[in-house]
């Protein structure tokens, strides 16, 4: 049966507010999501406020602000702050995206709110444990497979081939699709989830690729591919602008191709 | 102090770093047979390297003609004469080789008609030693040439089953007393737990410390940490006054825009629209050697002819290029334009300033990766138990100054030269050595003293005085004055990691440690770039001094080596490698051809 009640430690009790800086007169309210496991005390929103004349424009800027200057404590993943490592992904005003690309601009509301990557378990604060959305990306053999002798040179592939790429190598794995998906938060210990099902077609649809067969067979399950619901948050909430929930639609009409 | 217990790992290697250069020596140590773990503080495909652009370096003549000695001289005049012949030779030599490797393990490259690799213009890459016109030597997957280079070695290395330790911060080197690296000691973030690396061989694949700088093209977690580890075990450093600004770091944010947009036919203006870099390199034009690009643009703005409300800034223009080539070849860019900048850049010029971006200096080696500390006696002594590949090294293969698209190749051809080393000096049946208990306790005290720092300042404003003192004083150009009162700022800074304060001192994730862990890398690296920039009396590559424009061969062809200990630096020297691999007759490159000689473009 479906547990209906939380886990006792689950429930969000409100923070701590922090003071406010001092002589500014652009203020901006950020709710912040905190959660220590040392404690083991239930997660809590803190309140921060920020002087937006000198903030930077992204919400990577803010965050980074109100570490440096007002709560240290305060753990979030960054690296790249160009939308390319892929480490930032968190739910902020709603959406899950990339804090570093994210323009506090593009917030109508007056209060940022800002939260770790929905229903992953967290190991601090804004940091899920990913561990088993990278396994999932491990499982369809994220690498070329190749049967005939190699070239001495490069394997040729043809421009038209190569476009058929795009679209697909871009993503940073940066887990916001999948935890966007209402199939992944009931299903994800099984379905494999929008973010291991693209990169499952990028190696199935690359010319080079000789386990097309192989490939199609692992997926071959009444969950790993067809938990999915063409709910479409998948491609809505993308930060790269990429289109899962269509590279899925391509592995199951594959799927449906090879079976006639 | 707090007891830390600690789980203790055996291996054969541990490689610490999983970007392109961790990743490829770790795969190449599986391949010969060695038990490896690679440990890294970020998710492979988070690593430093998955930013980088523009391409990768290597003679395939897919464009026209192109072999590797004319890669090895562009090399060769790129470092001014400071990188080491052997080692540049084994660069331009590997490189086709390695770049269809990484074909063959599934790298997405841009494509020509043929279905050959796309390879497209970079600056100081030409044909005829110098002598012809620019060549299309660099591969590329659009503009993402990084990402689809990590992606695909994190995707082999599974395919492998290498043995990742992820989200583990090295903190320290272990060493025996005589001098031999035994391991290292790790702290792993998840859990807050401490863990023992103990190792016949430890490979440093760390990456580079622009983040000494306010304003680098470099990710937050580009500090150097292989450099301090180095530093702090008593071993040397080299070269670090060489510290590379790109022309084209975005106005106020530093993302990067690709050389690859000036090689696709992209040029600067300046505040009259004159495409000045004519003026200055009436050959190569835009695609001028890096440093000599950034040192324009500098001049045009210290002459009143920036852009913007400021005038400290240049323009970047590429609207002039068919939209559909904008969209194949620089998509990425044309992205960050838009979000860090807000032009649309099928309209408007896009606002740069050189940035920081890339660090010659490191760990030195030899071209085989092996780590060296120099003494008077043997100036290629080599450490052992240590190797160190990537930006985090010195082999020397980019001297005073890199070429663009040469570090990616460095990194797969010198992560594959150290796994062959290692074959051949690490003995899979042998034990593991005893480790020195003392180095082990060390680190622990080091870091537990910072658990618990209660000075005054904390650590993230005591990075930005050091960020702010490096940006003004060891900038693109310099002087006796600025460098002088440079040393002393920086040893000020550094005196005062005494006094820094940390707030969060929990074990799990505590990122205000780890943090502070950082910036106690970045301080050695910093001292050593500021202490190696004062002494050097020349102008070389990156290093321009304006109290002596000229490069002196007689007196400064020679690498800086930096002994950091507190804040002091002790600086010695090291001849640099005059020769080739292979001798002339045998089909090597001709030394009259490398002669040094004015470097002009
Ligand atoms: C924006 C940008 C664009 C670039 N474009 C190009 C290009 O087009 N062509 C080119 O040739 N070069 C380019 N470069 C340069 C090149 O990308 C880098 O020099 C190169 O990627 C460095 O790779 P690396 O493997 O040495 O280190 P990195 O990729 O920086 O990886 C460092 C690794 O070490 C690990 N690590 C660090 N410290 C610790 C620690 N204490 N404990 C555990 N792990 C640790 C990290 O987790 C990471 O895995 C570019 C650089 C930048 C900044
Ligand atoms: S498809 Fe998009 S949202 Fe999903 S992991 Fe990749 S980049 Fe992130
Ligand atoms: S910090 Fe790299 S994607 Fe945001």
């Amino acid at each position: 049966m479906v547990q209906l009640t939380l886990p006792k430690n689950s429930r969000i009790t409100t923070g701590k507010t922090w003071p406010k800086p001092e002589g500014a007169t652009n203020l901006r309210t950020f709710k912040i999501y905190r959660w220590d496991p040392d404690t083991g005390e239930n997660p809590r929103v803190d309140t921060y406020f920020l002087d937006m004349d000198k903030c930077g424009p992204m919400v990577l800027d803010a965050l980074i602000k109100i570490k440096n200057e007002i709560d240290p404590t305060l753990t979030f993943r960054r690296s790249c702050r160009e939308g390319i490592c892929g480490s930032c992904a968190m739910n902020i005003d709603g959406h899950n995206t990339l804090a570093c690309i994210f323009g506090l601009d593009e917030i109508k509301k007056s209060v940022v709110s800002i939260y770790p990557l929905p229903h992953m378990p967290v190991v601090k604060d804004l940091i899920p444990d990913l561990t088993h959305f990278y396994a999932q990306h491990a499982s369809i053999m994220p690498w070329l497979e190749t049967k005939t002798n190699r070239p001495a040179k490069e394997w040729r592939q043809s421009i038209e081939d190569r476009k058929k790429l795009d679209g697909l190598y871009e993503c940073v794995m940066c887990a916001s699709c999948s935890t966007s998906c209402p199939s992944y938060w009931w299903n994800g210990d099984r379905y494999l989830g929008p973010a291991a099902l693209l990169h499952a077609y990028r190696w199935i649809i690359d010319s080079r690729d000789e386990a097309t067969g192989e490939r199609l067979d692992g997926l071959e399950d009444p969950f790993k591919l067809y938990r999915c619901h063409t709910i479409m948050n998948c491609t809505r909430t993308c930060p790269k602008g990429l289109n899962p929930a269509k590279a899925i639609a391509e592995i199951k009409k594959m799927m449906v191709e090879r079976a006639v | 102090m707090a007891a830390y217990e600690y789980e203790t790992h055996n291996y054969d290697v541990v490689v610490v770093g999983a970007g392109g250069a961790g990743l490829r020596a770790t795969l190449g140590m599986a391949e010969q047979g060695l038990r490896t773990a690679c440990v890294t503080k970020v998710f492979p495909t988070r690593s430093h390297t998955v930013a980088a652009q523009g391409g990768i370096a290597a003679s395939l003549s897919n464009m026209g003609p192109d072999n590797w000695q004319w890669h090895m001289y562009d090399t060769v005049k790129g470092s001014d004469w400071l990188g080491d012949t052997d080692a540049m030779e084994y660069l331009a030599r590997s490189a086709p080789a390695a770049v269809y490797e990484l074909e063959h393990y599934g790298v997405p490259f841009s494509r020509t008609e043929e279905g050959k690799i796309y390879q497209r213009p970079f600056g100081g890459h030409t044909t005829e030693f110098g002598e012809g016109p620019p060549v299309q030597r660099t591969c590329a997957a659009a503009d993402r040439t990084g990402h689809a280079i990590l992606h695909t070695l994190y995707g082999q290395s599974l395919k492998q089953k290498a043995e990742f330790y992820i989200e583990y911060f090295a903190i320290d080197l272990i060493m025996s007393e005589d001098g031999q690296c035994q391991g290292v000691v790790c702290w792993k973030l998840d859990d807050g737990t401490m863990h023992v690396f103990n190792a016949k061989m430890v490979v440093l694949a760390t990456g580079g410390y622009g983040r000494a700088y306010f304003s680098a093209t470099s990710a937050h977690t580009c500090t150097g940490d292989g450099g301090g580890m180095v530093a702090r075990a008593g071993l040397a450093l080299q070269d670090m006054e060489f510290v590379q600004f790109h022309p084209t770091g975005i106005y106020g944010s530093g993302c990067l825009i690709t050389e690859g947009a000036r090689g696709e036919g992209g040029y600067l203006t300046n505040s009259e629209g004159e495409r000045f870099m004519e003026r200055y390199a009436p050959t190569y034009k835009d695609l001028a050697s890096r440093d000599v690009v950034s040192r324009c643009m500098t001049i045009e703005i210290r002459e009143g002819r920036g852009v913007g409300e400021h005038g400290d800034h240049i323009h970047l223009n590429l609207s002039h290029l068919p939209k559909e080539a904008l969209a194949e070849r620089l998509p990425g860019i044309s992205e960050s334009a838009r979000i860090f900048a807000g032009v649309d850049v099928t309209k408007e010029p896009i606002p740069v300033l050189p940035t920081v971006h890339y660090n010659m200096g490191g760990i030195p080696t030899n071209y085989w990766g092996e780590a060296l500390n120099p003494t008077a006696d043997d100036p290629d002594a080599i450490v052992p138990g240590l190797m160190a590949v990537g930006e985090a090294g010195c082999a020397s293969v980019h001297g005073a100054n890199r070429l663009g698209s040469n570090s990616l190749i460095d990194l797969v051809v010198f992560g594959r030269a150290a796994a062959i080393r290692a074959g051949e000096v690490v003995d899979p049946e042998a034990p593991n050595p005893v480790l020195n208990q003392a180095s082990v306790d060390k680190a622990f005290e080091r870091f537990d003293s910072l658990r618990y720092a209660k000075g005054n300042i904390a650590t993230a404003e005591l990075r930005l005085e050091l960020q702010k003192t490096m940006q003004a004083d060891a900038a693109v150009f310099r002087t006796d004055k600025t460098l002088a009162e440079g040393v002393e700022r920086v040893k000020a800074v550094a005196a005062k990691m005494d006094d820094v304060h940390v707030t969060d001192r929990s074990l799990i994730w505590n990122s205000d440690l780890m943090e502070t862990l950082e910036l106690t890398n970045l301080m050695p690296n910093a001292l050593a770039t500021i202490v190696g920039a004062e002494a050097r009396k020349e102008s070389r590559g990156a290093h321009a001094h304006e109290d002596y424009p000229d490069r002196d061969d007689a007196e400064w062809r020679k690498h800086s080596i930096m002994h950091v200990e507190g804040n002091q630096v002790d600086l010695t020297f090291r001849p640099v490698h005059l020769d080739p691999l292979t001798k002339h007759e045998d089909g090597g490159i001709d030394l009259k051809k490398i002669a040094p000689k004015k470097r002009v473009y």
